[in-house]
């Protein structure tokens, strides 16, 4: 147990540290885009004299470097800084936004993380059968088509011809959560359509893999139930890798949902994020940027230490 | 309809030809005769109440309520909802008092007296005074960003007279101030020692803001106190911000909003045909242009500026990159909706023999660079492209550089030789004139300048005869028609779409939307 807890210590301290690359790496990239904010919100009528002032008034007429230690030193106090665009606390701005993508998120994981396990389970169970054909088959168009287009086809046959569910998703903040349910409902839809047939496939992969193992075999021998040799004795064994799958495409719903937020018109992070490069807000940009490394990285910690605990081999590297 | 009895006036006095009257009557049936036929049925009149949600192409979550950083047409549409100014454009274009009950002009137009409306009352419960709007106006002047700051350099000086009295003096006579202190920027605010809480969202307007998420949506009741007769009729509005097109359409034909501004022209007239939904559009000030430098070479030469102007087929853009939904320009910025619009100027028409005419007089062979990119008005790139395969054919060689949508108007507008660009127009011929063709002005896209144009935009501002104004905007018309540096294919109409059940009076077209009121002014049936 405790060298379990000596490898979390490590990959924490490494997470930080790869926080702390990516925000330089942001902010160097940032300040290669053509124009800054006060060019991109006054546009057309960026004259020289108000673009000074619009800079000075912001404070952006300093050096970079200055800046973003300035900014460092803010977020090692847990101060996020405001944004340059409107001045609201950045906290505030993200807040909302993070958590209507972590609900989302964690909407669309709720339905395709069971339904890609069974069915991957399914599949391997019947491998080659026309179950598993057809499922491979769907999953696999479905994610195959461009999101905005699988988001677009929803729309059109629940919503515009049949009329059962809103087109958009109006989502506001004292929205009781079965309205709340039922208005994301057709992006989840789509996020799971594209995210199940990576994680199904992987499950009936890593599953028929351990079927062939020879304690697989006893197992059979002794006359043990199809069913029940899968959950008993070939799941567990299964896990790491499934995890590792699972990880990914959780970390995928909260950071690679922007297209779907936009057809659905979902008011996540990701369409702050896009605004806010647009516009060069560069504090906001930081800490989105921030939000999604931490997400990535906390979530392959958790597939770790998932597949540690399920097979301690990993403990100890030869 | 009554730009129909206007264009039937002329044509009956013969200042415009038939064609012109055909071409007219055809980019504002689709206006004038739609609405016409709904106000005859809806004898009632306006109703109160219902809940109005309405989904806008604009809005980012980098947006303030502070006037001075409205920018774009989610900020203004929250802008006339919850505040008013000293004035407002009606439906026929006049700036007519809002705010204020009246104004007098002496001295040559270098004096004006403002008189404000009495028992007046903000959302936070103060009455509306002379400190208010000097506080107001002096949001945008001195050290600001504020975008109408050029424009209130004019102002000399500003003083209460009373509690509802303003008087400004200027620096020069200028007759058309009362449209510069309307413009939507300088929203009237409560003022607090002097000062107004610029990011408040407190107004006089017709609706009080309960909720505000910047980008994403914003939330509206009714002002039960709202001073103006006839106006705000919704008891709750819900303001969407839906950039992409194709939800933004997917969200009224699902009923999920009851009306949209920017329908996509590509497919306007499909969601026209669906049952339940109208699509309706104005001709305002609004025109895409093609600005050239006329301080670098070639376009120095007049002959190369009017061999280019000859070279675009106007008639084929309007039809390929509006589809239909505008109409054409003829090198000025003045439109069909300004006061002062010269309609008896001939039309320029894509002409390759004279547009080889002047080429010969230029020397021969233009070879030029046209920057392009969709930043400066949607279907830039393909009307650059259509301009390059028209002029071919008058064996002048366009090359159109593509340039990336980011960064556009601080590196390429204004820096290349010659580009794209578009203008939201301006509601006065005087304004729009300063902004962009005065010599030396900071937005003089084309870096021109004309002495005799400079002499008149003066001596025209100052005049109160508005007879001798009209001639002298006329001969100013022409003097860019024909000398300046800009290419003026096409004034682009607003093109917008509501469920059956949203009904208007007769459409304002400075902005879009009904001037961008549609709040205070529609209501349902």
């Amino acid at each position: 147990m405790f060298s379990l807890l000596k490898v979390v210590a490590q990959r924490i301290a490494l997470g930080l540290l790869t926080l702390f690359i990516v925000s330089i790496f942001i902010a160097f990239v940032v300040e290669l885009l053509p124009g800054d904010i006060t060019q991109a919100i006054l546009g057309q009528s960026a004259t020289p004299e108000t673009v000074a002032a619009f800079r000075a008034e912001l404070g952006i007429d300093r050096p970079a470097p200055e800046r973003y230690f300035d900014w460092l030193k803010g977020m090692l106090t847990g101060d996020m800084g405001k944004s340059l665009a409107n001045k609201r606390e950045i906290s505030e701005l993200v807040g909302r936004r993070l958590s209507n993508t972590l609900f989302l998120g964690g909407f669309a994981a709720a339905i395709a993380i069971p339904l890609s396990l069974i069915l991957g389970m399914l599949a391997a169970l019947y491998r080659n059968s026309v179950f598993d054909r057809g499922v491979n088959l769907f999953t696999l168009i479905s994610i195959s088509f461009p999101e905005f287009f699988v988001a677009y086809i929803l729309i059109l046959f629940l919503s515009v011809k049949a009329g059962w569910f809103p087109g958009i998703s109006n989502i506001s903040k004292d929205l009781p959560l079965g309205d709340r349910l039922f208005r994301s409902l057709l992006p989840a839809a789509t996020l799971t359509l594209v995210v199940v047939a990576h994680m199904m496939r992987m499950t009936r992969a890593a599953i028929i893999n351990l079927l062939s193992s020879p304690y697989i075999e006893m197992a059979q021998l002794k006359g043990v139930r199809p069913i029940r040799v899968i959950l008993h004795h070939a799941l567990p064994n299964a896990w790491g890798p499934v995890v590792n799958v699972v990880a990914l495409n959780l970390a995928y719903l909260v950071v690679g949902v922007v297209v779907v937020e936009v057809v659905f018109v979902y008011p996540g992070l990701g369409q702050l994020l896009v605004d806010s490069v647009s516009k060069r807000d560069v504090p906001v940009v930081q800490a989105c940027s921030m939000i999604f490394a931490g997400v990535y990285i906390l979530l392959n910690l958790f597939a770790d230490i998932v597949s540690i605990v399920t097979n301690p081999r990993l403990l100890h590297p030869r | 309809m009554s730009e129909i009895e206007r264009l039937k006036k002329k044509l009956n006095r013969g200042q415009i030809t038939r064609r012109e009257f055909l071409s007219r009557m055809s980019a504002i049936s689709a206006t004038a005769v739609l609405p016409a036929m709904y106000s005859g049925d809806a004898v009632a009149g306006p109703q109160k109440g219902g809940r109005i949600r309405a989904a806008l192409a604009h809005g980012s979550t980098t947006d303030s309520l502070d006037p001075a950083t409205y920018e774009n047409g989610y900020m203004s549409v929250v802008n006339y909802a919850i505040q008013n100014h000293l004035g407002e454009v009606d439906e026929t274009g006049a700036m007519v008092p809002e705010l204020a009950e009246s104004w007098e002009v002496a001295n040559g137009a270098k004096t004006w007296v403002f008189n404000l409306r009495k028992g007046v009352e903000f959302h936070n419960g103060k009455s509306l005074d002379s400190d208010d709007v000097i506080a107001s106006f002096q949001h945008h002047m001195g050290e600001t960003k504020s975008p109408a700051k050029s424009l209130l350099e004019q102002v000399d000086s500003m003083r209460a007279d009373g509690k509802h009295k303003v008087i400004f003096e200027l620096t020069g006579g200028n007759s058309d101030f009362s449209y510069i202190a309307g413009d939507y920027h300088i929203s009237i605010k409560p003022s607090k020692d002097g000062k107004i809480d610029a990011t408040d969202g407190i107004g006089t307007g017709g609706y009080l803001l309960q909720d505000y998420e910047p980008g994403v949506r914003s939330f509206f009741t009714r002002n039960p106190n709202y001073w103006k007769e006839g106006r705000g009729h919704f008891d709750e509005v819900e303001l969407l911000s839906i950039i992409d097109p194709t939800a933004r359409t997917n969200a009224l034909t699902t009923g999920e909003v009851d009306v949209m501004d920017r329908v996509d022209l590509k497919t306007a007239h499909l969601l026209a045909r669906k049952p339940g939904i109208k699509v309706e559009e104005t001709t305002g000030t609004k025109h895409y242009t093609f600005p050239m430098r006329t301080d670098t070479a070639p376009f120095d030469d007049n002959n190369v500026r009017m061999a280019l102007k000859h070279a675009i087929n106007r008639d084929e853009v309007v039809e390929k990159v509006l589809y239909g939904h505008g109409v054409v320009g003829n090198d000025h910025p003045i439109a069909p909706a300004n006061p002062f619009h010269a309609a008896t100027l001939e039309q320029r028409t894509y002409d390759p023999d004279k547009a080889k005419f002047y080429a010969s007089k230029a020397g021969g062979n233009i070879k030029v660079q046209l920057s392009a990119a969709d930043a400066a008005f949607p279907g830039a790139v393909d009307a650059a492209v259509l301009y390059r395969e028209s002029a071919a054919v008058a064996g002048i060689d366009i090359e159109v550089v593509r340039e990336p949508n980011d960064g556009y108007w601080s590196n390429v507008w204004m820096k290349k030789p010659w580009g794209a660009c578009y203008w939201g127009g301006r509601p006065t011929e005087d304004w729009m004139f300063s902004t962009a063709y005065k010599g030396g002005g900071s937005w003089n896209d084309t870096f021109w300048a004309h002495e005799l144009f400079d002499h008149l935009l003066i001596e025209a501002r100052a005049e109160t005869d508005q007879e001798i104004r009209r001639q002298m905007y006329f001969t100013m018309q022409q003097i860019v028609r024909d000398q300046g540096g800009v290419v003026v294919p096409m004034f682009a109409n607003y093109v917008f779409a509501m469920a059956d059940k949203v009904q208007h009076g007769p459409l304002a077209g400075n902005w879009d939307m009904d001037g961008t009121k549609f709040l205070e002014r529609w209501w349902f049936a």
